[in-house]
């Protein structure tokens, strides 16, 4: 267990967590802890928990057990530190609305009751969509994006929110190459600025060279830390058991001693 | 007394304009929820609502004896409430799905609610107080009690949609979202679901039970048709829901016998048609014509290089070739394409039928080649069609 003075120290701490739908655990007694700066993948097989660990940490879903602190204290009074980027899918991209006004939204949180967005948040939008190339697309309809666009969107209004902490569920799913390098550059502003991202991530080809990080994950947490350590192949044949026998070739130069 | 009657009587009629403006006001009403329900896949919602209804209706009705608004739009709120609260335990209690779950209230309350009102409808009071005409409205019966309910409503629900606007989009666009946002998504969700069944049962008296779920969607899908912004597809959703409760109201006032809520919903519904077909954007019938444009555009200029590819295998411009070739390598749509070019003076048909380029045709057709090569391979052109005219 670690001490309260020390969980001040960490973006995201998760202790004992088990989530369960129904009756069947997702996440099972997870420890995670994740330190200030780093940029984490969480990689693991389809039905691992993934997304539901996200979920869980925003309070989306309600564990069965354990806890989740953000720089030491609970979620709910910790939220302005924190940005979440949902899966593109989740969301009907035929609602009435352009880029701009999407972008915006990431703002309403700090904006409070009453209040609509000025040219103040206006132009706070504009800068976000700009670090995610997105400018000349502001007047754009949303139903008019191409996937990757959707991606660097909902990118740039979590962008627009400049938390501390940033949780990405799956931003790199079905993207083109121009969204992946606009994706990997923004990551690594972040990284520069100090800011902590957690990645849901299926790439394991790329995570050592995008991330420092990295928590694989199978209900459990198999293992975390940074990347050169812990993104052996022993850990990932027990994240991915056999279905690892495709994926052995890319993982296979992160052995020791491979080469 | 025919439309045209109606709408001059409108200003010296004491009870003509109570029916108007209760209709307009409620179809305006309706517009604004109408948004929320088509944006956040609720349609249904409405149809449970006021269906769950009617047997508040009828006995409030039999407790109180007489026909006043508020007694009867007290007792329909509450069997409306009760109905959506029997729906969530269905949904949470049970493994039964949302739809199903819908299906079962509307079908119950409605029946318990009918079989209700035909025993009421023997007791003579009720046939006088018109109780009946709950099941499919009569605007005619607005008197000034029930126009200042329904402005009342409506001026509420202004309120509560400016108070809460970019919290209700936000959590109707993406609720997990507007979660991180700290936004009470569960009371919002609320709030809007309020909303909905407090103006489904104001409507109740000019439209009816059967009919009223139509007034909550009709209008916003309407409106979504002509504009991709939120708040005109609100402005225009009140606007078209107002224009379809006058129309209802002043048609179904000048010809006696035709109930109010089902010429309302019709005139919503011609409302509705003309925005699917004719909006511009999303309306069908520009995108038939933009898809019939750009096929026509497409067989034509598979004409044009088919007759340009086969000109040059016989290393002449002008070289003519048969319709049949020209479809071989451009398909059926050859023939009416072929016409098209002549049209354009792209191409011209010498005495024996046989189809040619014209000059203008020959440098139509150039770029057309030209982007054609990356589907070559040393010369040859990787289509089938086209190797099956050489040999």
């Amino acid at each position: 267990m670690i001490s309260r003075n020390d969980a001040r120290q960490l973006p995201v701490l998760v202790e004992d967590l088990t989530v369960a739908y129904r009756d069947t655990p997702v996440l099972w007694d997870v420890d995670l802890a994740v330190s200030e700066g780093s940029l984490m993948a969480v990689v693991g097989p389809n039905g691992a928990g993934k997304s539901t660990l996200i979920k869980t940490i925003i309070g989306l879903m309600r564990p069965s057990a354990g806890r989740i602190l953000i720089y030491g204290e609970p979620y709910a009074r910790q939220r302005k530190l924190v940005a979440y980027v949902p899966q593109r899918s989740s969301v009907d991209w035929d609602f009435p609305t352009n880029v701009l006004d999407l972008v915006t939204m990431g703002r309403y949180g700090a904006l409070g009751w009453g209040k609509r967005p000025g040219a103040r948040e206006r132009d706070q939008a504009l800068a976000a969509l700009e670090q995610v190339g997105m400018e000349q697309f502001a007047s754009r309809q949303i139903s008019q994006l191409s996937g990757g666009q959707q991606q660097r969107a909902f990118l740039a209004r979590a962008l627009v929110q400049d938390a501390q902490v940033y949780l990405m569920d799956e931003p790199f799913q079905g993207v083109d190459a121009t969204t992946e390098r606009a994706i990997v550059r923004v990551l690594q502003d972040l990284k520069r600025a100090g800011r902590t991202v957690l990645v849901v991530h299926h790439d394991l080809e790329t995570v050592p060279a995008y991330f420092g990080h990295v928590l694989l994950l199978n209900v459990r947490a198999v293992a975390s830390g940074p990347v050169n350590e812990v993104f052996t192949q022993a850990n990932l044949r027990s994240t991915y058991g056999r279905r690892l026998d495709l994926l052995t070739e890319p993982v296979q130069a992160m052995e020791p001693g491979a080469h | 007394m025919d439309i045209w009657g109606a709408i001059s009587q409108l200003f010296t009629d004491y009870t003509l304009r109570n029916v108007a403006l209760g209709a307009l006001a409620l179809g305006a009403v309706s517009g604004i929820v109408s948004v929320y329900a088509v944006l956040r896949r609720q349609s249904l919602m409405g149809d449970v609502m006021s269906h769950a209804a009617l047997p508040g209706i009828v006995i409030a009705f039999l407790i109180t004896g007489a026909r006043a608004p508020l007694p009867l739009f007290i007792g329909a709120l509450v069997a409306g409430l009760i109905g959506l609260g029997l729906m969530h335990v269905i949904t949470t209690q049970t493994r039964v799905k949302v739809d199903s779950a819908q299906g079962v209230v509307l079908a119950a309350f409605f029946g318990f609610g009918l079989a209700l009102l035909s025993w009421a409808l023997r007791q003579n009071n009720a046939q006088h107080a018109g109780i009946n005409h709950f099941l499919f409205g009569q605007a005619a019966a607005t008197v000034e009690g029930d126009v200042i309910l329904i402005a009342s409503v409506g001026a509420a629900a202004l309120a509560v949609v400016t108070l809460f606007w970019k919290e209700f989009k936000l959590v109707s666009f993406d609720p997990g979202y507007a979660r991180t946002q700290g936004m009470r998504v569960g009371l919002m969700d609320a709030l809007m679901t309020a909303l909905l069944i407090v103006v489904v049962t104001v409507g109740l008296q000019t439209v009816g039970v059967v009919l009223m779920s139509a007034m909550v969607v009709a209008p916003g899908a309407a409106a979504r048709q002509w504009t991709n912004r939120f708040g005109p597809m609100m402005l225009l959703a009140s606007a078209f829901g107002a224009l379809a409760g006058l129309i209802g109201a002043l048609i179904s006032s000048s010809k006696a016998g035709l109930p109010t809520g089902p010429v309302i919903v019709l005139a919503a519904s011609v409302i509705v048609l003309l925005s699917l077909l004719f909006a511009p954007e999303r309306g069908l019938v520009w995108d038939r014509l933009r898809r019939r444009r750009m096929d026509k555009r497409f067989h034509e200029d598979a004409a044009l290089e088919a007759l340009a590819v086969m000109a040059s295998h016989h290393g002449s411009a002008g070289h003519a070739h048969s319709l049949a070739a020209v479809e071989a390598y451009a398909g059926p749509g050859a023939r009416r394409a072929l016409r098209a070019l002549e049209g354009r003076g792209l191409a011209q048909r010498s005495g024996s039928g046989r189809w040619a380029l014209t000059a203008e045709g020959e440098a139509a057709a150039r770029p057309l080649i030209e982007r054609g090569r990356v589907m070559e391979v040393d010369g040859v052109p990787l289509d089938v069609r086209a190797q099956g005219v050489q040999a």
